[in-house]
């Protein structure tokens, strides 16, 4: 799936939000759901256990309408987080033009994190797709836990983010930088209209 | 010191209506016979309804039909202003004798008089001066002259010795039509209904409207769709007449910096993209969003966007444009004379233009044909047997001696038995005839087109389209019921034709005398001609209809088969020919021969053995049991099956 349709003028962006189970991937999904205004939101798929943890993956389509005669939509997926749900992470993320890695700020998750950048990784690869050419930004979620339990965004980065994409921290619950990181990865992807490479 | 004509403001460009009529009237006549018809010509009216317009326009009238003339336009102001100059100078009499050789002085915003006894007399000099010498004098003002405070009594009786007419607000008609002929004049073109939006905004004035105008041609330059109606509400701040529609995202971004945070990530995705997207890309883009907008094709900018890098695509688009011009002109030519043709699509292709010319041209002489009988129902198609060969006969009468030996002929029979396949026929076979115009046409498009000519105001150009036909065929004249100016029209082509012994011919489910609602004028005429029955499907005629349809299908024609079909108990050709296509289908269905056998078991019962496959299902089982149970589990809306994903269970 490419990035923009000139024949049918068409800009379509597929982008996948990343990360360990329980970070809070589907939260910031259903954030974005409920500003979207209703014309301009198609119906949110999510299939999730009794428990609410993503079974297989959440979708939510939005359409942003005519942008400089394009009509641009935007489709959000998310990964179901937990290690065994590794085919259909990786199904997801086939044709994604961008991915959100939505990190788990507490201490204690720091390898969880590590493990799915990882496996994050080495999905993209299966794609053949390196990692380094693929739009990527992280998101540091459950900023508002408190201190003593978080780690901070600069340790974070520190951490994970060795290729230096932009960061945002969040709180995903009440909509801190759901957006901003929303708006950073769309600026990422777009800007490939540009160059005219669309992701495939 | 006195202002020149405004070139713009002229009686071509003043749109004339039921308040402004008379005043238009009256300073046409006077610029046709200045200083004789109406002198003085006071017109009066509330700001903004076209004093200046008409008082400038008299000016041009006057100058093209006598060039020689001294024609002086200028506000009262000016006149004082210029007076005042003149005697500060110690030029009073020069100033004088100036206006005094005026041949036609048009006097603006004489409303200002107001307190200034010095000017009043001034004025009433000049006035009597001018009217001494045969010289016209023509004068505005937002008042009559009674009501111009602390007016001289001579000034007052000396204006209205003339003609005093006032201008009112223009009608919504009017409105309509000022609103028209000035968004063309800027060459700006609105969906339909937005400029009647407009219009049906009580503005106290045409300047006013004007400016609602404007905004809205501002508004869609630098919008990415043209706008509708509901976004016309909003420009000129109107009350909704619907829930808020979507605007466009353009529309809406004006307002998103200070609204919600999606507003605010669609106005940011908006910059990205308007950066992004290489910009002759989003140049295409958007002229093809507006074209297929308006509804014409754009196939051509298109093919553009599909190349890597095209050259001259401005050139491109200039020249798109530059062919939707042509056709909207040629449309609108169109449009006058023949509503209906104007929605011919040739008019919305821009790779067509060299066609909408010649359409346009054939519909210009006057040459559009009336409605012409359909090339799907020949003569040798209809099958005779005893029921219709009364009718049939009739026809070929009325083919051999068209108007001279039946007519009107009226075809009368219950639906599905052949009228109109008749009616056809006969108007193809007289449409061979040397010179024929045939006009066949349903009654109801017969009804919807007079309807569109009274809109259009072209009901002279509609009856003398018809006028020159030489045969008029009418289906289902039952439709005329309660259309009575309809059956007044067809009255007096009825009457036309009939004194030129040109043919008549209808159709009709019953005799005309027992129809409802049609006029006793129309009846009689109809019952005047021959009124030929179609009966129900005699067993000759289904045998040959069977025939036909049989061969048609290629299926072999038993003779059982043929007996079987024959004798079902049908009241129409049109049941006979669905029965025989349900055996058909049956058989290919169960791969069989058609056989008088299995068209039994199709039609009496012992239903034909489902198959899982076959044009009647889909092929897909759905089993009740297993499966997602929980609705919360339900998937109600995929995604498009691209974008699908399918768990891989472990």
């Amino acid at each position: 799936m490419s990035l923009v349709n000139f024949t049918t003028r068409e800009i379509t962006c597929k982008i996948v939000y990343y990360g360990p189970g329980r970070s809070g991937k589907t939260t910031n999904l259903h954030y974005v759901y409920g500003r979207v205004p209703e014309t301009r939101r198609g119906r949110m798929v999510s299939l999730a256990t009794q428990t609410d943890r993503t079974l297989f993956f959440d979708f939510l389509p939005i359409d942003l309408g005519q942008i400089s005669g394009f009509s641009t939509r935007f489709q959000l997926y998310t990964v179901p987080g937990q290690v065994y749900y590794d085919a259909t992470r990786r199904l997801v993320l086939q044709g994604a033009d961008g991915v959100v890695f939505v990190g788990d700020s507490q201490a204690r998750q720091l390898d969880e994190n590590i493990e799915s950048l990882q496996n994050l990784q080495s999905n993209l690869l299966e794609h053949g797709v390196d990692v380094r050419t693929m739009p990527l930004v992280m998101q540091y979620n459950k900023q508002d836990l408190p201190a003593e339990l978080i780690l901070t965004p600069a340790e974070l980065d520190d951490a994970l983010n060795f290729r230096s994409v932009p960061s945002f921290p969040a709180d995903a619950l009440h909509g801190r930088g759901v957006f901003e990181t929303l708006k950073g990865i769309s600026e990422l992807v777009l800007k490939r209209l540009a160059t005219g490479s669309p992701a495939s | 010191m006195t202002t020149a004509l405004n070139p713009r403001f002229t009686f071509e460009t003043f749109v004339v209506g039921a308040a402004n009529r008379l005043a238009v009237t009256a300073g046409r006549t006077v610029a046709e016979n200045p200083g004789s018809a109406y002198n003085p010509l006071f017109i009066y009216s509330g700001s903004g309804l076209g004093k200046t317009h008409v008082l400038m326009a008299i000016g041009h009238a006057a100058k093209v039909l006598a060039a020689q003339l001294n024609i002086e336009y200028l506000t009262l102001d000016e006149y004082v202003e210029a007076f005042h100059a003149a005697i500060a100078a110690g030029q009073g009499d020069a100033f004088r004798r100036r206006f005094q050789n005026v041949d036609v002085l048009l006097v603006d915003d004489v409303q200002f008089l107001t307190n200034r006894k010095e000017m009043q007399a001034e004025l009433l000099r000049l006035t009597e001066a001018l009217q001494q010498s045969g010289h016209q004098i023509v004068l505005a003002s937002d008042r009559p002259p009674a009501e111009i405070a602390d007016l001289d009594e001579r000034l007052i009786s000396r204006f209205s010795g003339g003609l005093v007419v006032d201008i009112g607000v223009p009608d919504y008609e009017t409105r309509v039509a000022i609103l028209r002929r000035k968004a063309e004049e800027r060459g700006s073109s609105f969906q339909p209904g937005v400029l009647e939006t407009v219009a049906k905004t009580e503005y106290p004035n045409v300047r006013e409207l004007m400016g609602g105008l404007n905004r809205l041609i501002a508004f869609q330059a630098v919008s990415d769709m043209p706008i509708n109606e509901e976004a016309v509400r909003k420009v000129l701040g109107m009350p909704s007449a619907a829930s808020p529609a979507a605007v466009s995202s353009t529309a809406a971004s004006p307002t998103a910096a200070s609204a919600d945070e999606f507003s605010q990530f669609l106005s940011d995705v908006t910059v990205t993209v308007g950066k992004a997207v290489e910009a002759w890309r989003a140049r295409v883009a958007e002229a093809v969003m507006r074209w297929e907008g308006e509804g014409y094709r754009t196939g051509r900018l298109s093919k553009l966007l599909d190349q890597e890098t095209p050259a001259a695509v401005d050139e491109a688009i200039t020249a798109y444009v530059q062919d939707v011009e042509k056709l909207k002109s040629l449309e609108a030519e169109v449009a006058v004379l023949d509503p209906q043709a104007a929605g011919d699509k040739v008019f919305r292709d821009p790779d067509r233009v060299a066609e909408a010319e010649a359409t346009a041209a054939k519909i210009r002489d006057g040459a559009a044909p009336p409605p012409a009988p359909s090339g799907a129902f020949p003569l040798d198609s209809f099958v005779a047997g005893p029921s219709n060969d009364v009718a049939l006969n009739a026809a070929r009468d009325v083919i051999g001696k068209p108007g001279k030996k039946y007519n009107p002929l009226v075809i009368v029979g219950r639906s599905g038995l052949g009228k109109t396949h008749l009616l056809n026929a006969i108007g193809l076979e007289l449409a061979k005839k040397k010179n024929a115009i045939v006009a066949c046409l349903s009654t109801q498009q017969f009804v919807d087109e007079l309807i569109a000519a009274i809109d259009g105001n072209r009901v002279d150009w509609w009856r003398a389209r018809y006028r020159r036909a030489s045969a008029l065929l009418l289906d289902d004249i039952q439709l005329l019921a309660g259309k009575e100016r309809t059956q007044e029209e067809l009255f007096n082509l009825f009457n036309q034709f009939l004194d030129g012994d040109r043919q008549l011919i209808f159709t009709a489910p019953a005799h005309p005398n027992t129809l409802e609602g049609l006029e006793e004028r129309i009846v009689s005429r109809l019952e005047g001609g021959l009124v030929a029955e179609i009966s129900d499907p005699d067993k000759e005629l289904r045998r040959n209809v069977l025939e036909r349809v049989l061969d048609h299908q290629r299926v072999p024609k038993e003779p059982a088969l043929l007996d079987y079909l024959a004798d079902r108990p049908i009241d129409s050709v049109r049941s006979l020919t669905g029965i025989v296509q349900r055996v058909v289908e049956a058989a290919a269905a169960q791969d069989e021969p058609v056989t008088a056998g299995l068209a039994r078991d199709v039609l009496e019962g012992a239903p034909a053995p489902r198959r899982t496959t076959g044009l009647r299902t889909s092929g897909i089982v759905v089993s009740s049991a297993g499966g997602v149970r929980s609705r919360e589990k339900m998937v109600w809306d995929w995604p498009a099956s691209s974008d699908r994903v399918i768990e891989d269970l472990r």
